[in-house]
């Protein structure tokens, strides 16, 4: 491997001046950045090591009502964290369904939102990558593609963003915050990653240095409770990227859908907030035509970027059966085979 | 590493006979505690670390290194490449017997397949030598990629598999083709495989003057021993292998493959002990694949369900430097009766590393497509799957004539069905649902696999304490050969398992032959059978020859040997232990050699193969197309069964490759460039835990006094065929939608609803 220097701050101001130096990067738990090193993938200079940052692996509700999640809770702990799993079931089983068990105890909340595409030529250093090698061109293009995106791309890029996490998150509005060189800011965890246009290396809102240090629920998500799945469709049981997913959130009220919330996962470059089809919901009654509407609605933009035109097809239909079991109500207990379309499969022990 | 001490266990104590005792692995604790040492656990003072620069094209030549840069980086020591390597004392693309492949050994500047070596990097820390080998930052002269399956002008190869011929012909099919009420015309597609043991190739060597040390995996250890005498000119005297357990090989250890002899030589560059081990990547490529096929079925039947004709064709791919061709079609010769068959084969070259033995080679790719393509039959025909095997069943081999040395295989299909609860099954598709409205389906699939025998040897001993000790260059590679060899040789020598010390896994014991074929345990096994009575027999002269013996004059064939004693035959009173023959007798020891064979006289009359049936359960989906295997039952009659608990395990593990050969697994290849896109195993998917459902497996009853000695036929590679075949049975049953392309993809189920 090419040596680096390793640096452990003992703050987050500490943290983020060595983050802000050319060629640094920040390692959390590194599941995904010692893959791409040891890949020669990504070749930092300097590792800035943020896990024995102080006061960042707090799960707390604020007196508004949000709830603030310290960048560093590990995904386990935070799916298993009984309140948080009560109030925001879709989130927990989003992040239950993601990689396996071993990472879940280890990735932490920052490093999944950071996480990289999963593109296999983005990974193949032989390979043309506009986002490893600005302006090198894309092999992905014309190549293996057929779980690439179908929403956002670009000619430049067709890579999608592979988390689960992100996609309840974003649809229930999550605000990220982040401690950089001017000090604290917050955005929309919608507005954190970017669609690649011309420059896929481009893929969030941070600047050099930017540290996240807390993603929070603003208090409307825990509104949603009642009736939010996330469901995710990948080609084995357990241990597998989305092809498709879809995270569903209805406020019911009086039989009718109140206000919904729709977000999709590894369609494109971000997860992919659905706001035209939540607004066909809104006021609707939760039946399957309008569910089916609202699927039409939040594929309307979709095209395939290779050989994944049944993607659009599946994932219209991943949308309806979110929403169809957003509305028959979240499960009391999150499911063995979380997000599966198994889940209600009896006998099934713990993915 | 620590001498191997398998013969304490108290929980193996036992009385009676060994063999068919449900042993747990004698190695299992060792393995729990990792204390196990595998070959790259290894490190001898001084060791320095090797890592291999491979090719990222598949076709064309590296017209520079940057060796200079890699020198320069703190801890590397040396670069090896074609200008500077240790030279061999032969070529290596000489094929001195038909068991060595061409292999890339830094002979030239020539990239012929993508991860090719074209270099090694050693240095002083496994991290200095990755990243030396990364700075050497080849360029090459680049040449169109030959991939896939129409990669060029097809030709049908000399051979197929290990000497078979290319194309096999039994009466006529285009006339029971003509003649036929019902036919089908399908052709189905497998992808290319990787073995993907779960431990690496590795090597350690260490030479000391013109001796040379190494730990490796080998499933081989003798033709190992071999080929690396001849690579390096020294006598085999000189060499010895340490190869105690192999964390799998699948196929992909069996012969020797270029990266551990690149470590060999990186060890005589440097003059110092070294270490090679492949990176998960580097595993797709130098050391074997199981080659994609395209096979096309044309089906005949009469007007009651009878086969009227069977023709398999395969076409695959192999290197564009070496032969090995999968033998898919060969699969169809064995298990259903007709009056015409026809299986043939063509090939084209691609630039990969040389296609291999791959866990079934054949039987796997050919059972898949067979399996389905009997079930379109049976389906056009309106009959039931299983009732349409049973219909076309085969009384003699059908390809021969021969008749079977033993087939329970209806008895497989039986108990098999019995148990799964097969007869409740509605004919039509799509039939089924469970209580949440996904669809159900189930599948059946006929396993076959030929129950082979090699050559092997082993060495018998009795001591005066009353001990015994077996000695074979066996090989254990998960599949629990130091457990159920030792169980045959207790057996053999009348003693306790816990009173024989059991030696393998080195390559100065007697040579076991290749742990391949699903041969291992009845070609080691006869070797020791035959040892053990070989020594038993002198054992035996000592006694009836001697006055003093209660035993005088028994006669060799009136004694038997158990728990330590030889007991007159005719007269259970009278015995006499092991240690009082000896001690009588003043010996510390007799000593015996006993060799394991195929029966030549046996193959000429009879058919040799071991046979199962399976059945499996799925769910779709409806909507959405993700299949689940929610049930599995596999029958399995394969003669003797020595250890049934380790049987099992090999059975489970074979129907899970099944499932996964189905639904999961496949290396995806750019096109242009001829690269693997998801050479890892976050991407290259086998079943998880998850995917796994309730496997049951039923080991029905077979004597067969034919294939050997013990009524052995093996069980390492049946499993997976008949297991592939079931699920993708099971996936149509549940859909209506045929899939004839492997693995099973969502977007093909999505299509029609």
């Amino acid at each position: 491997m090419k040596q680096f220097d390793y640096v452990r701050p003992a703050t987050v101001a500490e943290a983020v001046a060595a983050a802000a130096q050319p060629g640094a990067v920040y390692l959390a738990a590194g599941t995904n950045l010692l893959d791409l090193m040891k890949g020669n993938i990504s070749r930092p200079d300097l590792l800035v090591d943020v896990t024995h940052l102080d006061g960042l692996d707090g799960i707390e509700r604020l007196a508004d009502g949000s709830l603030r999640i310290g960048a560093l809770v590990s995904n386990a702990d935070l799916a298993h964290d009984a309140e948080f799993a009560k109030a925001y079931p879709a989130v927990a089983e989003a992040l239950l369904s993601g990689a396996s068990a071993q990472l879940r105890n280890a990735a932490t909340v920052g490093g999944n939102l950071l996480q990289r595409t999963r593109c296999a030529y983005f990974y193949d250093t032989a390979s043309r990558c506009n986002k490893r090698e600005p302006g090198s061109g894309c092999d992905a293009r014309d190549g293996e593609n057929r779980t690439h995106a179908v929403l956002g791309w670009s000619e430049s890029c067709i890579a999608t963003h592979p988390s689960d996490f992100c996609v309840p998150l974003v649809a229930l509005d999550a605000i990220v915050e982040i401690e950089g060189k001017n000090g604290r800011r917050e955005i929309a965890l919608d507005e954190l990653h970017r669609l690649p246009g011309n420059t896929p290396e481009r893929e969030s809102a941070l600047e050099p240095g930017d540290l996240i240090v807390a993603v929070r629920l603003p208090p409307a998500a825990r509104g949603f409770a009642p009736h939010a799945r996330y469901l995710k469709v990948r080609e084995r049981t357990s241990y597998a990227f989305a092809i498709v997913s879809a995270a569903a959130a209805l406020r019911v009220e009086n039989g009718k859908i109140a206000e919904a919330r729709l977000a999709l996962g590894g369609v494109a470059a971000k997860p992919w907030r659905a706001r035209a089809a939540e607004e066909v919901l809104s006021g609707s009654a939760p039946t399957a035509d309008a569910f089916q509407e609202a699927a039409s609605c939040a594929l309307a933009d979709a095209k395939p970027s290779g050989d994944n035109s049944y993607k659009i097809e599946l994932a219209r239909r991943i949308v309806v059966r979110a929403l169809t079991l957003a509305a028959a109500g979240t499960p009391a207990r999150i499911p063995a085979l979380p997000a599966s379309p198994f889940a209600s499969t009896s006998g099934a022990m713990h993915a | 590493m620590p001498e191997l001490n398998l013969t304490s266990a108290p929980a193996h104590l036992r009385h009676g006979s060994s063999i068919g005792q449900p042993l747990t692995r004698r190695d299992g604790v060792l393995k729990v505690k990792g204390q196990a040492t595998y070959a790259a656990d290894n490190h001898p003072p001084g060791m320095l670390f090797a890592v291999m620069a491979v090719s990222s094209i598949a076709h064309g030549r590296v017209t520079s290194l940057d060796v200079a840069a890699a020198k320069r980086h703190p801890g590397v020591v040396d670069v090896m490449t074609p200008d500077h390597k240790p030279q061999l004392a032969i070529d290596p693309e000489i094929k001195t017997n038909p068991f060595v492949f061409r292999m890339e050994v830094l002979q030239s500047n020539e990239v012929r397949y993508a991860n090719q070596p074209i270099a090694v990097v050693i240095a002083e820390t496994l991290e200095a030598a990755t990243e030396g080998a990364l700075l050497l930052a080849p360029r090459y002269e680049v040449l169109p990629a030959l991939v896939g399956l129409d990669a060029g002008e097809s030709f049908v190869p000399p051979v197929v598999g290990v000497g078979n011929p290319a194309e096999n012909t039994h009466g006529d099919v285009e006339a029971g083709l003509a003649s036929a009420d019902k036919k089908i015309e399908v052709t189905y597609e497998t992808p290319p495989q990787y073995h993907n043991a779960m431990e690496p190739h590795a090597i350690v060597a260490a030479w000391d003057g013109d001796r040379l040390q190494i730990d490796m995996p080998t499933q081989g250890l003798m033709l190992s021993l071999a080929r690396v005498a001849e690579l390096f000119g020294i006598a085999p005297d000189k060499i010895h292998i340490r190869s105690p357990f192999l964390g799998g090989g699948f196929g992909s250890k069996g012969l020797m493959a270029g990266p551990p002899v690149l470590g060999i030589m990186a060890a005589k560059l440097v003059g110092k002990p070294v270490k090679l081990v492949l990176r998960r990547e580097q595993m797709y490529g130098p050391v074997g694949h199981r080659a994609p096929t395209r096979q096309r079925l044309r089906i005949g039947t009469d007007a009651e369900g009878r086969l009227t004709a069977l023709d398999h064709h395969a076409r695959t791919v192999s290197s564009t430097f070496d032969d090995f061709y999968e033998p898919a079609a060969d699969a169809s010769h064995t298990l259903y009766v007709a009056p015409a068959i026809r299986t043939s084969h063509d090939a084209v070259r691609v630039n990969t590393g040389t296609p291999l033995f791959m866990r079934a080679p054949g039987e796997a790719t050919g059972s898949i497509a067979l399996e389905s393509a009997i079930d379109e039959m049976a389906w056009a025909c309106g009959m039931d799957p299983l009732a349409f095997r049973l219909k076309n069943y085969a009384e003699v081999e059908p390809i021969t004539g021969k008749p079977f040395s033993s087939k329970a295989l209806r008895a497989c299909y039986d108990q098999g069905a019995a148990r799964f609860g097969w007869a409740k099954r509605p004919l039509q598709p799509r039939q089924m649902r469970d209580d949440d409205g996904l669809l159900v389906g189930w599948g059946v699939g006929t396993a076959t696999f030929p129950a082979l025998m090699f050559q092997a040897e082993a060495r018998a001993a009795i001591r005066r304490d009353g001990t015994g000790a077996m000695e074979i260059g066996a090989h254990d590679m998960g599949q629990g050969a130091w457990t159920a060899l030792a169980q045959i040789a207790a057996d053999a020598v009348g003693l306790d398992i816990d009173r024989v010390t059991f030696k393998a896994g080195t390559s100065d014991l007697p040579d076991a032959g290749i742990a391949g074929g699903s041969a291992h345990t009845a070609t080691a096994g006869a070797a020791i059978h035959s040892a053990g009575a070989a020594v038993i027999a002198k054992l035996a002269d000592l006694a009836t020859n001697d006055e003093r013996s209660p035993l005088f004059g028994a006669g060799n064939a009136g004694v038997i040997a158990r728990d330590g004693k030889l007991i007159r035959r005719d007269d259970e009173s009278r015995s006499e232990s092991y240690t009082e023959i000896l001690a009588r007798a003043g010996v510390a020891e007799v000593e015996a050699r006993g060799t394991g064979a195929p029966n030549p006289a046996a193959m000429e009359e009879y058919a040799m193969h071991a046979h199962g049936a399976v059945f499996a359960e799925v769910k779709v989906d409806p909507e959405l197309g993700q299949i689940r295997v929610s049930r599995m039952v596999g029958a399995f009659a394969a003669g003797r069964i020595v250890n049934p608990h380790l049987v099992k395990s090999q059975l489970f593990g074979g129907m899970i490759w099944g499932m996964s050969f189905a639904l999961h697994e496949e290396a995806i290849t750019d096109r242009r460039s001829g690269r693997i896109m998801n050479a890892n195993l976050g991407e290259y998917h086998i079943p998880v835990n998850a995917d796994v459902p309730p496997l049951d497996v039923i080991t029905v009853e077979e004597h067969d006094p034919h294939v050997n000695a013990l009524g052995i036929k093996g069980v390492g590679e049946i499993g997976i065929t008949g297991s592939a075949g079931a699920v993708a049975n099971a996936v149509w049953h549940a859909t209506g939608v045929r899939v004839r392309r492997f693995p099973i993809r969502i977007e093909e189920l999505l299509a029609q609803r």
